[in-house]
């Protein structure tokens, strides 16, 4: 478990981030900073950039130019400039990942409790009574019966696969998380299920989040400050509930009101 | 607390000053509507200001931007935080929402339901996230829901699908959980009965005798009557020019 943070301090800082695909546009001189507890919204429709965005902070993707910077115990460091093995550790110790397809982000041949226990050994966790005693606790606070510990991930539901990797993200306590499109492809219910449960997880472990989604409902009911992309640029940001009730870029006012009120 | 003679006003807990706004319609040729311009004026502490005028002259739009969900083309708006002050027209996020957190409450004409959170929860958490322990919370929440006289039987229940006057009730009921130097209340009786806006307007001047500062609309006379100290026209800010 990660110690906790002055929150005074970003905990994450992109400088002037682009990537480019040739000579296509991924993303391009992207700025931003994220504080400890803060939740992020990146929104923006399909080829905006919002998910090259996501790889480029998560380092699964080297930028074109520009720079990722995230406060470790001894201050800011370039995340380039890391070793492998620094950069896997902090992937396990102190950031989660949680994916739009659960394929990518769980363990199908392991058992539920496996791919929560797995994160805990990864940070030192030995006991086995303890790891199994903490992923049954946590497969209930992500609402999955704990009789269902042993079957794996092919046996569970969409809106199921995705509350078991989202506790296999948080079971570590993490201080960053990432998120891509948590929510898309699932039915409306067990798309209100889930946010229910990102929220409050999120809050009670003060984790900072960066989240992907092309969902203003989605930024609106879990994120504090928002940024618009399009064409690769950040085109507007800001306080999350300014933004949507009062955008000023066209591009933004388009997207508020192309929204169909239920 | 603090009591306050007139002959001792206190320092504003609220200072707007030259406050303008207008609204860019991007999908409508960039058709521009004003909504104030050159607005002044300040609410003290224990006071009760309400916005007086006619639908469309500003006033919801005036309280948005105080509480920073509306954007200003200029002027200030300045809140007292501790020895510091504020100009929520220029801070940043992280800022308002540290102001949103400890010194601002907010009472909108609609409640935003989150799915799943009871009535209890939702009332309740503000005061938990001021750091009250979940039981005191709850006793608070309970306390206001029944002077608020919301049924025990919905508690329990989201309030998403509560009736119109039951929705208002525990907004009402969340805004007021929680002690705030500067309460912005939007039409708080605009759903309520004689009974039920009798108890708001007696929560009102409780929140006044505990210093706090109140800035609302009240198209209720009655009630504006009763709890109102000033009320200032927003057509003087000139925001049908």
């Amino acid at each position: 478990m990660a110690a906790p943070l002055s929150d005074e301090a970003p905990l994450l800082v992109a400088e002037g981030l682009s990537r480019l695909y040739g000579a296509r546009i991924g993303c391009t001189d992207v700025d931003l900073e994220v504080y400890p507890g803060e939740v992020l919204a990146v929104v923006g429709e399909s080829g905006s950039g919002k998910s090259t965005l996501l790889s480029l902070l998560s380092t699964e993707l080297a930028p074109t130019s520009g720079r990722v910077l995230y406060r470790m115990d001894n201050g800011l460091r370039d995340l380039s400039a890391l070793s492998e093995a620094e950069r896997r550790l902090l992937l396990r110790t102190q950031w989660g990942f949680v994916r739009q397809n659960a394929e990518q982000g769980l363990r199908m041949a392991v058992s539920a409790g496996g791919n929560v226990g797995e994160r805990l050994m990864a940070v030192g966790w030995r006991n086995y009574g303890d790891i199994r005693a903490e992923a049954t606790s946590w497969l209930d606070r992500v609402e999955i019966a704990a009789d269902r510990i042993d079957d794996d991930p092919r046996a569970f539901s969409g809106g199921m696969r995705q509350r078991l990797q989202i506790a296999r993200n948080l079971v570590t306590r993490p201080r960053l998380v990432f998120m891509d499109e948590p929510t898309g492809g699932l039915d409306v219910s067990v798309q209100a299920r889930l946010l229910d449960l990102i929220r409050s997880l999120v809050s009670d472990l003060g984790a900072a989040v960066i989240i992907v989604t092309h969902d203003l409902a989605v930024a609106r009911l879990l994120s504090h400050r928002i940024m618009v992309m399009r064409h690769g640029r950040v085109i507007e940001a800001g306080l999350t509930d300014q933004v949507l009730d009062d955008p000023q870029e066209p591009y933004t006012q388009l997207l508020v009101a192309s929204v169909l009120a239920a | 607390m603090t009591y306050l003679t007139p002959s001792s006003p206190s320092p504003a807990v609220l200072a707007v000053t030259g406050l303008s706004k207008a609204f860019t319609l991007h999908l409508r040729d960039g058709l521009r509507l004003p909504v104030v311009s050159g607005a002044d004026f300040s609410v003290a502490a224990g006071e009760c200001v309400a916005l007086g005028g006619p639908s469309g002259a500003g006033k919801s739009s005036l309280l948005k931007m105080v509480y920073g969900n509306y954007r200003v083309d200029a002027g200030a708006i300045l809140v007292t935080d501790g020895p510091e002050r504020v100009d929520i027209a220029r801070a940043a996020p992280r800022r308002i929402l540290k102001l949103r957190r400890e010194r601002i409450g907010y009472v909108s004409q609609f409640l935003r339901v989150i799915p799943r959170v009871s009535t209890l929860d939702v009332v309740a958490e503000p005061l938990r996230l001021d750091g009250a322990s979940p039981e005191a919370a709850a006793g608070r929440a309970r306390d206001l829901l029944a002077r608020l006289n919301l049924p025990e039987r919905l508690w329990s229940l989201p309030p998403a699908t509560f009736s119109g006057g039951e929705q208002q009730r525990v907004n009402i009921a969340r805004g007021f959980i929680a002690p705030r130097d500067l309460l912005l209340l939007d039409e708080p009786t605009a759903s309520l009965d004689a009974a039920n806006s009798a108890a708001v307007v007696e929560l009102i001047a409780g929140k006044k005798a505990e210093g706090t500062a109140i800035l609302g609309i009240f198209h209720d006379a009655a009630v504006r009557t009763a709890v109102a100290d000033r009320v200032i026209d927003v057509t003087r800010f000139g925001a049908s020019q």
